[in-house]
């Protein structure tokens, strides 16, 4: 992650009412978001900064009305920002022209949606060649393009189907290949999964762990499940009244939870399903401990058994590649395992 | 706190506004009861008051269409419309213009629209289709209709797109959008005939201003329609094409229009409707058709004849209105992949195969060509011997005489006289009360401005007349729709047929009502209410069945539990909620008499009606437009109290 991120919000604003630009100032000075709306002002993102690198996957977390989706769409400028300045790619898409922030989500972008969003009177293969179709490919190519991404999101057969004949799970898969028709470096995901069953949610996510670790995009997901977001997220970015509440990596944010309304989501998560070894592992200060290494990857929950019949007091982590990169106390895993003592 | 802000703001608004309600009311009755002392320009706006707004308008008329050339740029619209007109009545019933190939046999037009009716809705569509044109030709009528359809064919297209334009440019344009909406709600009000004349006068006489007058009266639900489909796109939907890198007019063409599909074909089928019921009315300037033949046939008494045009519009309007409905709720069939082209576009090669069939068999067969005199099923006379013995059978006219009698005697001459007695200001506080009662200080100043304005124009005898006949019928259509609207929603097996009836009357062009008054109760007033209660009575009943039914399961089932027997939740339930939806009914009632309280001119009332139609003969397009005007503010003042109140009840109701 050496290179520079690829999006980059640097104290983002988007204000509605009636003359946003002429209050801001004055929001910037307000101090809480109910101070906002007595003036009639709804900050629906209030000074945002955060950075996605290349390849990384950041999860927006809040409830309805916390500003998450009004973000993402800062992000792609489907809404225009109120103050600060989002850089993508190295380009501050507030200064581009319309052709210029067409041709962007034209090359770059992808964006999958809550309810799918899908063109009603075109076919499956129509709605996922949709984008090609917009930027002029010819049709040969574009249904050659188009029916490799049906495959890969397994719409095979279905090609001629229209959307309402579709199951909601097959409709998202429709909306997820028409987002990587155009290959986009940038995935946008608006609760790709919110409007979807328990069971048919949980196989998408399976499927959407397939298709992320096949593709390597940067990916920015949106969701207002907080088990969701622990389960996919590189880093999970939790909002409330539109600013950013804690930005950070699963693990820390269930260990150290910076609020106490980050607090209340983190209350009931069994904390051993996403606590890592490697984040629990120490630096060496050149003394190895003895014996097999767990690996770095492993969660608590997946180290249990071990956990409880081992009885050495450290025990060595160790990456993929076998290498220990530090050492664990077993007390630690397993106060979070069982509870403090 | 600002909650607490709000009751008592709403509070204080609710006592203000019974007290102002009572203080109009109180005034009207004074001035009523304090007639013979009341100052003779409180009764009446002296003449000395009543300004030459006719003249005015004549003149500005007069300036717009000569010294600002406006009637240059419409006569060349005419050229235009006109050749569209010669293509499709040299097609439908070979008129000796362009392109000189028509007529088209009737064989080969029935077979076309079976096919489309197939298309659009399956057999029965094929059937009723098919069916009403061979009907047409059979009964003898084809060039009458084919008159008529030549006019549509045109007419409703153009409207459509003008609508279109229209509808996108006030979606587009909000200021746009505000100030076109007032003008078409004025559109939708005024009478046909001041749609008519000015039609006449800038357009040529003959099917050219017939077709104007037909676009124009057709264009407004298509603005609606579009405006409001392109409003309701899903966001989602916008975003996903954004994020596609649509640019604007891909937009347009690829997102929203496909996806307003809904409510642009709804659309669509209002025009047609719209087009079908104006286009008889051009009768009135002289246009030929079905129309045309029909009064003439109404104004001889010939009532058989008359009955048999009138199924003919009525089968005409049926298939017009089914089919395009047909078509706002077919839905795109998928076709596996690897079909061959011609399995994919079958029924277009059937359509094909069966005109070219058809002009085929023409050229040999003279049946299949066209209908000769004498060779057609027409019964007129038949059925005319068998209306009179029925109509002169003892029982029905001694019925219908005494029935006559009573309403004249002791119902409609009344309440005309006790309306024509009330001094306008009387009449116009009223209004301003009822309007003050549902929206406040607002609405009461507007309902009473549009009585007040017509009161100035000096034409307000003539205006209440119309309104005595509007109001007479609607509310006979009232007692008589209200409950059996009622009593046939609360039986399923009733409501559904009954509303299948009330949609299919209601696309019935006005004109039709006319023919069974007149049947039953000859050329007087008593025909004239009968006619409008007829009409108005179908959206009384259409709406009542829909509010009761619209009530959500939850809340019945809420009241069965709570021991609601059928009369309490008839009572408690359904018809509080249901009435918003009556509300609407009622309104749609009002505005229909508006309507056919003017076309029942020619009947020879002494309303607003008689005099239009006399500005007809002598292109007095100011007077017309005056006459228009007066009748289009009574009834938008009806309609912005009725319309203001339901959606009062509707926000109370949180529904």
């Amino acid at each position: 992650m050496a290179d520079a991120p690829v999006i980059s919000c640097r104290n983002v604003w988007k204000l509605f009412g009636t003359d946003p630009e002429g209050y801001l100032p004055a929001a910037k000075a307000a101090q809480s978001f109910e101070e906002i709306r007595q003036a009639g002002y709804i900050a629906a993102v209030r000074d945002v900064s955060i950075d996605v690198g290349r390849g990384e996957m950041l999860v927006i977390m809040g409830l309805s009305g916390s500003g998450k989706s009004t973000l993402v769409r800062c992000m792609s400028r489907l809404i225009d920002i109120t103050g600060g300045e989002v850089i993508v790619d190295g380009q501050k898409i507030m200064k581009l022209d319309e052709r210029e922030l067409i041709e962007l989500r034209r090359r770059k972008m992808g964006m999958v949606f809550q309810s799918f969003g899908l063109l009603p009177h075109r076919t499956v293969l129509d709605n996922v060649a949709f984008p090609l179709e917009m930027r002029g490919q010819d049709r040969h190519e574009r249904r050659e393009r188009a029916l490799e991404v049906i495959k890969l999101v397994g719409l095979e057969g279905r090609e001629e189907y229209f959307p309402r004949e579709l199951s909601g799970g097959q409709q998202q898969r429709v909306g997820i290949a028409r987002s990587l028709a155009i290959e986009p470096d940038i995935w946008f995901l608006d609760e790709p999964f919110s409007a979807l069953d328990p069971l048919i949610r949980r196989e998408m996510q399976d499927e959407f762990l397939r298709l992320r670790g096949m593709l390597g995009k940067t990916i920015v997901f949106i969701t207002h499940d907080f088990d969701e977001a622990l389960r996919l997220a590189d880093r999970i970015a939790i909002m409330k009244d539109g600013a950013v509440e804690q930005c950070d990596t699963p693990d820390k944010i269930v260990l150290s939870p910076a609020t106490d309304y980050v607090a209340k989501f983190t209350e009931d998560v069994e904390k051993s399903r996403v606590v890592h070894a490697k984040v629990l592992a120490q630096p060496l200060n050149g003394h190895t401990p003895d014996g097999p290494a767990v690996a770095a990857d492993a969660t608590v929950l997946q180290l249990a058994r071990q956990l409880v019949n081992d009885d050495r007091e450290l025990l060595p982590v160790a990456d993929n590649a076998g290498k220990i990169v530090g050492a664990m106390k077993r007390q630690d895993a397993l106060d979070i395992l069982l509870g403090p003592a | 706190m600002a909650i607490l802000d709000s009751t008592s703001e709403s509070d204080a608004r609710r006592i203000a506004r019974p007290s102002g309600v009572i203080l109009l009311l109180c005034l009207a009755l004074a001035a009523a009861l304090l007639k013979p002392v009341l100052p003779a320009f409180l009764i009446r706006v002296p003449e000395w008051a009543v300004l030459p707004y006719d003249q005015w308008m004549q003149w500005l008329f007069d300036f717009i269409k000569d010294d600002l050339g406006l009637i240059h740029v419409t006569r060349t619209i005419s050229a235009g419309l006109e050749w569209l007109l010669d293509i499709t009545a040299n097609l439908l019933y070979g008129k000796n213009r362009w392109p000189h190939i028509g007529p088209l046999p009737w064989s080969a037009v029935a077979a076309v629209a079976a096919v489309t009716g197939y298309a659009l809705g399956g057999t029965r569509m094929a059937l009723l289709a098919g069916g009403t044109f061979v009907w047409v030709a059979l009964i003898g009528q084809w060039d009458l209709a084919m008159q008529t359809m030549s006019v549509i064919t045109v007419a409703a297209p153009v409207a459509v797109l003008v609508g279109l334009i229209l509808g996108l440019a006030a979606w587009k344009f909000p200021r746009f959008e505000r100030a076109l909406m007032p003008i078409l709600a004025i559109f939708q009000t005024l009478p046909f005939f001041t749609y008519l004349l000015p039609a006449v006068i800038f357009f040529k006489v003959g099917p050219t201003a017939g077709c104007v007058a037909t676009i124009v009266y057709a264009i407004p639900p298509m603005v609606l329609m579009t405006a409001l489909g392109l409003k309701q796109v899903s966001d989602e939907v916008v975003e996903a094409g954004q994020m596609s890198g649509s640019t604007r007019w891909q937009m347009l063409r690829h997102v929203y229009l496909p996806s307003a599909r809904t409510e642009l074909l709804i659309g669509v089928n209002q025009v047609i409707m719209l087009s079908l019921a104006m286009v008889v009315l051009t009768a009135f300037i002289g246009m030929p058709g079905l129309g045309a033949k029909l009064l003439s046939l109404m104004n001889s008494l010939k009532l058989g004849r008359s009955f048999e045009i009138g199924v003919t519009i009525v089968l005409v309007a049926v298939t017009l209105d089914r089919c395009s409905k047909a078509w706002v709720v077919k839905q795109p069939q998928h076709f596996e992949r690897g079909t061959p082209w011609w399995q994919r576009h079958r029924l277009l090669l059937i359509g094909i195969g069966a005109f070219v069939a058809c002009l085929i068999a023409a050229q040999f067969i003279q049946l299949a060509d066209h209908i000769k005199r004498g060779q057609d099923l027409s019964m007129g006379s038949e059925i005319d011997d068998v209306i009179r013995a029925i109509l002169s059978n003892g029982v029905i006219t001694s019925t219908t005489e005494w029935l006559r009698w009573f309403l004249i005697t002791w119902v409609l001459i009344p309440f005309r006289n006790a309306l024509l007695w009330l001094p306008s200001t009387s009449v116009i506080l009223t209004v301003a009360a009822a309007g003050c009662f549902v929206g406040g200080w607002r609405s009461g100043m507007i309902a009473g401005a549009f009585f007040g304005i017509v009161a100035l124009t000096g034409w307000w005898d003539r205006s209440i007349i119309t309104v005595y006949a509007v109001i007479s019928a609607v509310v006979l259509a009232a007692l008589i729709g209200l409950p059996l609207g009622i009593l046939a929603a609360r039986r399923k097996r009733w409501a559904d047929p009954i509303l299948l009836a009330c949609d299919t009357a209601q696309t019935f062009p006005s004109f039709i009502y006319l023919i069974p008054a007149i049947m039953l109760f000859g050329v007087n007033d008593v025909s004239v209410v009968f006619a409008i209660f007829i009409f108005a009575t179908v959206p009384l009943m259409r709406y009542t069945i829909e509010g009761i039914r619209s009530v959500p399961d939850e809340l019945l089932e809420a009241a069965d539990m709570s021991g609601a027997t059928r009369h309490q939740k008839l009572l408690a339930v359904q018809l509080p909620l249901a009435l918003p939806t009556m509300a609407v009914g009622f309104n749609q009632a009002i505005m229909f008499a508006f309507f056919m309280v003017i076309i029942a001119a020619f009947i020879g009332t002494q309303d607003l009606g008689q005099e239009l139609q006399k500005t007809l003969a002598g292109n007095q397009l100011g007077k017309n437009f005056v006459l228009g005007m007066c009748v289009a503010l009574m009834a938008l003042a009806f309609d912005h109290v009725i319309m203001r109140w339901s959606a009062n009840r509707r926000k109370a109701l949180g529904v």
